[in-house]
C-alpha cells in the first residue's frame, strides 16, 4: 500500500512577494497566508483551534471592551511600527478603565501590492508586543483591497478586559481639588514621527514611546483604588485629554508649564517645526486624576515602575463654569491650553 | 511669518549649505544670506535660511539689561 | 536651548515686570502697537499681558502676512492648481485661509488639486527638478524676512535653467503698512485711537535694519523700539517705550542688538533689489489698496513670474460683512469687539484672516487668551 503523498505547496515568498487579490479571496492562498504568517507568529491555544471565533471563560466582574484603528504613516519609525502601536493602543484603551486586559483581536485590510516582507515585519512586531504584554491575539480577519484603495495596510485591534471590584475610573469623575499627574515626558511619539518625515536628525534619536501601560496601571490602582480618571493622551496630546476631562467632568484645570515633563530635544524639535508639545501625540504615557490626599502616594507608585520613572504632578482641577484648561507659563503669565484647531500643521509663523 | 530660531553652525557643507544644531536637533539650512558665518557661530534661521548672525556679546549685554544692570542701548 | 531659554526666564520676567510697574506714570495710559505676528504670538503664548500693569495696552497690528493676504489672491492660488494643473507649493500657514465660496487651499487639495506644503523655497525648487514635465508654482508670501529666500530661489532657477518653475509673488513691505496705519483717520485724528509707540518687528529688522524706522519716528513723532523675538525682549522693549513716552522722546531704539544692526543684512537687500521691484499699489485684506506696499518680479525674470506665465487676473473679493478684520488689523478694534468672534468665527471655522493664522490677533486671543473676558466674577 503506497503512503499518501503529501501535496507539495510552495512556501510563501516573504522576501520578494507581494499581497495579491487571492490572499483575501477565502481560498487556498489566503489559508496559506494565515497559516504561514499570522498563526505562526501569534501561535496560541485559541488560534490553534482554527475556528472563526475564540472561546474563553470570563472571570466574574465588569467587562470592558475597546477598539482602535491604525492608519499611521510611516509604517515603520524610530521606536516602533504600526504593528506594536496597534497592540499597545488597544491594551492601553482597555487599561485606562482600570481593567486588566485579557484578549485581543486583530484585523488587517491589505492593499494589493503591499510587500510581504513589510507585512511579516509588522506581524512579528505585533506578536512580540502581544507576548511581552501577556495579552494574546485570539482571533482576527484579513481582507485585500485593490491597489489604490488602501494605504498599504490598515489594522484594527479590539480588546476585552475585566475591571476589579471597587475600581471606578471614568472621565466624568474629576472634582475640583483633584490632582493631575502625567506618567512621563510628553510629545515623544508625535515628534519622532514628524521628525522622521521631515528628515530631521538628532544627536540621540527621538524614539516613539509606544508601550503597553496595563502593568503600570495595575500598580497605580493597587496603590490608589480611588483613582478618578485615566486616559492616554494620543492624538491631540495632553491638551485634548484635559479638555475632554473638563467637558466630561464639568470642571476647569490649572496646570503649571514648568512641571510638565518634556525632553529637551523634543522641545527643540517642536521649536524648529513650530509645534506645541502639549498638542503632540503620545503612545506610552497616561494622564491620571486622583483625590488630592492620594497624589503623593500615586506619584510614588508611578515612579517605582519603569514606565513611570519621570511621572509628575502638574496641576489640579478647579471650579470653572467655562471648563477652561489654564496654564501658568514658564514666564509667570497665564494662557489657556485649547483643543487643536483642525489638523496639526507645522507652522512657519 | 516670524518663526525663527537661534541655532549653532556645526559644519559647513557643499556650497552655501550648513548643518546646524538647535538644542540637540540637527538640520540642514542655507547660509546664502550670511556667508560669513563660521562653525561655532550662532545664526537665526527662518524658512530654511539663516538671516542674521547672533552677536554673543550683545546677547550678554541684553540679558544684563533685563536685570537692570546696564543702561538702555540705542 | 541657548539664546532661547535665557530670554524666557521667569525670574528675569519678574524683575522686568517690577521695573515696568515703577516706570509707568500714575494716571497715564499707554498704547503700544506690536507689528510682528511673532510678537503677537509670544505675548499670548507666554501670558505677557499678566506681567504688565493695567495701564499698558498692547495693540496688535497687521504684522501677519497671512492675515493681510486678500481673498482674491488665495482664489488665484487655488486656480493655479485646480484650473492650470500646476503643482502649487505653499507654506503650511496659508492652507486654511478662507477664499471665495467657502473654499481654501486645504479644501481644494481634498478636491484633487496638487497642493504641497513646503518649509522653504528650496523645497519648491527641488519639486520642480523632480517633476520636469509639470508646472511648479511657489506661492510666495511674507514680509521682508521671507523675501530674500524667494529671490535666491528665482536666481537659482535661472542658473539651473529650470523651465517649469515660477513664483506667485505676494511679498509685502513693513514700512508701508506702518505708514498706512499712521495715516488712517482714526490714528491721525488724535483723541480717537491714539498710539503711543511701536514695538518694531524682530526678524524683518534683521534684514532691513533699524534705519527705515527713523522716518516714522521723526515724521509722526512716535517712538519705535525694535524688539527680539522672546517674551523678555518684548517686555524690555515695552519698558524702553514707556521711558521714551515719559521723557517726551520719539527715537528709534534697538533692543534686539544681538541680531539687528542699523544697516541690516546688505547681502539680502541686494539680492531682493536684483529680482524684485515695487508695485504701485497692492490690496491688503482689511486695509484696502496700499500704495508702494508690495513687490513684483522684475521683467528681467519675467518667465519666473506666475502672474505673467499663467495670465492671472486679480479680482477683488469683499470680506464677510460681519468680519471686523480690517479694524482689528489697524488696531482700531479688539477681537472681542467683533460680533462673530468665538461664535461663528473660530479657528476651526474662520471667517476672516485674523482667525486663521496662529499669529492673527483673533486666533492668538482665542487660542491662548479668551479666558480673560470670561473669568467668573
Amino acid at each position: 500500500m503506497s503512503a499518501v503523498k503529501k501535496d507539495y505547496v510552495r512556501p510563501i515568498d516573504f522576501k520578494g512577494g507581494r499581497v495579491d487579490m487571492s490572499h483575501g479571496a477565502g481560498g487556498r492562498a489566503m489559508a496559506q497566508l494565515i497559516d504561514e504568517l499570522f498563526l505562526a507568529a501569534f501561535d496560541n491555544e485559541w488560534l490553534r483551534h482554527l475556528n472563526d471565533q475564540a472561546c474563553f471563560a470570563v472571570p466574574t466582574g465588569r467587562m470592558v471592551m475597546a477598539t482602535d484603528s491604525h492608519v499611521v504613516s510611516p509604517l515603520f519609525f524610530p521606536g516602533g511600527d504600526i504593528g506594536c502601536l496597534a497592540v499597545h493602543g488597544t491594551i492601553n484603551d482597555v487599561a485606562m478603565s482600570g481593567a486588566t486586559p485579557l484578549y485581543l483581536s486583530a484585523t488587517f485590510i491589505l492593499e494589493e501590492g503591499f510587500p510581504l516582507a513589510d507585512l511579516q515585519r509588522i506581524v512579528e512586531s505585533m506578536a512580540a508586543a502581544s507576548q511581552a504584554a501577556r495579552v494574546p491575539v485570539v482571533t482576527g480577519d484579513t481582507k485585500v483591497v485593490e491597489k489604490g484603495k488602501g494605504d498599504g495596510v490598515f489594522i484594527t485591534t479590539t480588546g476585552v478586559g475585566i475591571v476589579p471590584e471597587g475600581v471606578d475610573v471614568s472621565g466624568d469623575r474629576a472634582r475640583p481639588g483633584d490632582k493631575v499627574l502625567v506618567s512621563g515626558t510628553l510629545g515623544d511619539h508625535g515628534v519622532a514621527i514628524m521628525s522622521f518625515r521631515e528628515n530631521l536628525e538628532f544627536e540621540t534619536t527621538i524614539r516613539s514611546d509606544t508601550a503597553a501601560l496595563h502593568e503600570l496601571v495595575a500598580c497605580m490602582v493597587d496603590a490608589v483604588p480611588g483613582i478618578r480618571c485615566l486616559r492616554d493622551p494620543t492624538r491631540g496630546g495632553l491638551a485634548a485629554t484635559l479638555n475632554e476631562f473638563a467637558r466630561q467632568s464639568r470642571v476647569g484645570f490649572r496646570i503649571r508649564e514648568r512641571d510638565v515633563p518634556v525632553k529637551p530635544e523634543v522641545n527643540a524639535a517642536c521649536e524648529l517645526l513650530g509645534l506645541d508639545p502639549l498638542n503632540v501625540a503620545n503612545e506610552g504615557k497616561l494622564v491620571a486624576i486622583c483625590p488630592p490626599g492620594d497624589a503623593e502616594r500615586l506619584l510614588a507608585a508611578m515612579r517605582a515602575h519603569p514606565l513611570g520613572a519621570d511621572a509628575a504632578i502638574i496641576g489640579e482641577a478647579v471650579e470653572d463654569p467655562h471648563r477652561f484648561v489654564q496654564m501658568e507659563t514658564g514666564l509667570g503669565g497665564a494662557r489657556i491650553v485649547d483643543w487643536l484647531a483642525g489638523e496639526q500643521l507645522p507652522r512657519i509663523c | 511669518m516670524c518663526l525663527a530660531v537661534p541655532v549653532r553652525v556645526v559644519k559647513r557643507l557643499e556650497g552655501d549649505d550648513a548643518l546646524i544644531d538647535a538644542g540637540g536637533v540637527r538640520k540642514q539650512v542655507s547660509l546664502a544670506l550670511v556667508p560669513e558665518a563660521r562653525e561655532g557661530d550662532y545664526v537665526i534661521v527662518h524658512v530654511g535660511y539663516a538671516i542674521s548672525r547672533l552677536d554673543p556679546d550683545e546677547a550678554l549685554k541684553t540679558l544684563a539689561l533685563f536685570a537692570g544692570m546696564a543702561q538702555s542701548p540705542t | 536651548m541657548k539664546y532661547v531659554d535665557e530670554f524666557r526666564d521667569g525670574e528675569l520676567a519678574r524683575v522686568l515686570a517690577e521695573r515696568i510697574a515703577r516706570a509707568v506714570q500714575p494716571g497715564r495710559s499707554y498704547r503700544f502697537m506690536e507689528f510682528c505676528g511673532g510678537h503677537t504670538h509670544a505675548i499670548s503664548r507666554y501670558g505677557v499681558t499678566d506681567l504688565l500693569p493695567a495701564t499698558i495696552e498692547m495693540v496688535h497690528g497687521p504684522g501677519c502676512p497671512v492675515c493681510v493676504l486678500p481673498i482674491g489672491r488665495i482664489d488665484n492660488a487655488i486656480a493655479l492648481a485646480l484650473e492650470h494643473g500646476a503643482i502649487l507649493c505653499t507654506y503650511a500657514d496659508t492652507m486654511r485661509v478662507p477664499a471665495s465660496g467657502r473654499s481654501s487651499l486645504m479644501r481644494a487639495k481634498a478636491e484633487g488639486a496638487d497642493i504641497r506644503m513646503v518649509y522653504s523655497a528650496a523645497d519648491a525648487l527641488r519639486i520642480a527638478r523632480e517633476n520636469s514635465a509639470r508646472e511648479v508654482v511657489f506661492f510666495a508670501i511674507g514680509f521682508e524676512t521671507t523675501t530674500p529666500p524667494t529671490a535666491i530661489a528665482i536666481l537659482e532657477a535661472e542658473r539651473a535653467g529650470l523651465a517649469n518653475f515660477s513664483v506667485f509673488c505676494n511679498h509685502v513691505l513693513t514700512p508701508a503698512a506702518i505708514a498706512n496705519i499712521l495715516e488712517s483717520p482714526q490714528v491721525r485724528d488724535i483723541g480717537t485711537v491714539p498710539l503711543d509707540g511701536f514695538v518694531g518687528p524682530a526678524h524683518v529688522s534683521c534684514v532691513i535694519g533699524s534705519q527705515p524706522y527713523e522716518y516714522f519716528a521723526e515724521e509722526y513723532a512716535k517712538p519705535v523700539v525694535i524688539a527680539g523675538f522672546e517674551p523678555l525682549d518684548v517686555m524690555q522693549a515695552v519698558l524702553m517705550l514707556v521711558e521714551q513716552v515719559n521723557d517726551g522722546r520719539h527715537e528709534v531704539e534697538n533692543e534686539f542688538t544681538r541680531a539687528v544692526t542699523r544697516e541690516g543684512n546688505t547681502k539680502a537687500k541686494v539680492l531682493v533689489a536684483e529680482v524684485f521691484e515695487l508695485r504701485r499699489s497692492f490690496e491688503w485684506r482689511g486695509l484696502g489698496e496700499v500704495p508702494y506696499s508690495a513687490l513684483r518680479i522684475k521683467g528681467r525674470y519675467g518667465r519666473f513670474d506666475a502672474e505673467r506665465r499663467f495670465g492671472i487676473v486679480y479680482r477683488s473679493v469683499a470680506d464677510n460683512k460681519a468680519c471686523e478684520c480690517g479694524a482689528i488689523l489697524r488696531g482700531a478694534k479688539r477681537p472681542k469687539d467683533c460680533k462673530v468672534f468665538g461664535t461663528v468665527c473660530t479657528p476651526e471655522n474662520p471667517l476672516g484672516s485674523c482667525m486663521v493664522s496662529s499669529e492673527g490677533a483673533c486666533a492668538a486671543y482665542y487660542t491662548y487668551g479668551r479666558f480673560r473676558d470670561r473669568r467668573a466674577a
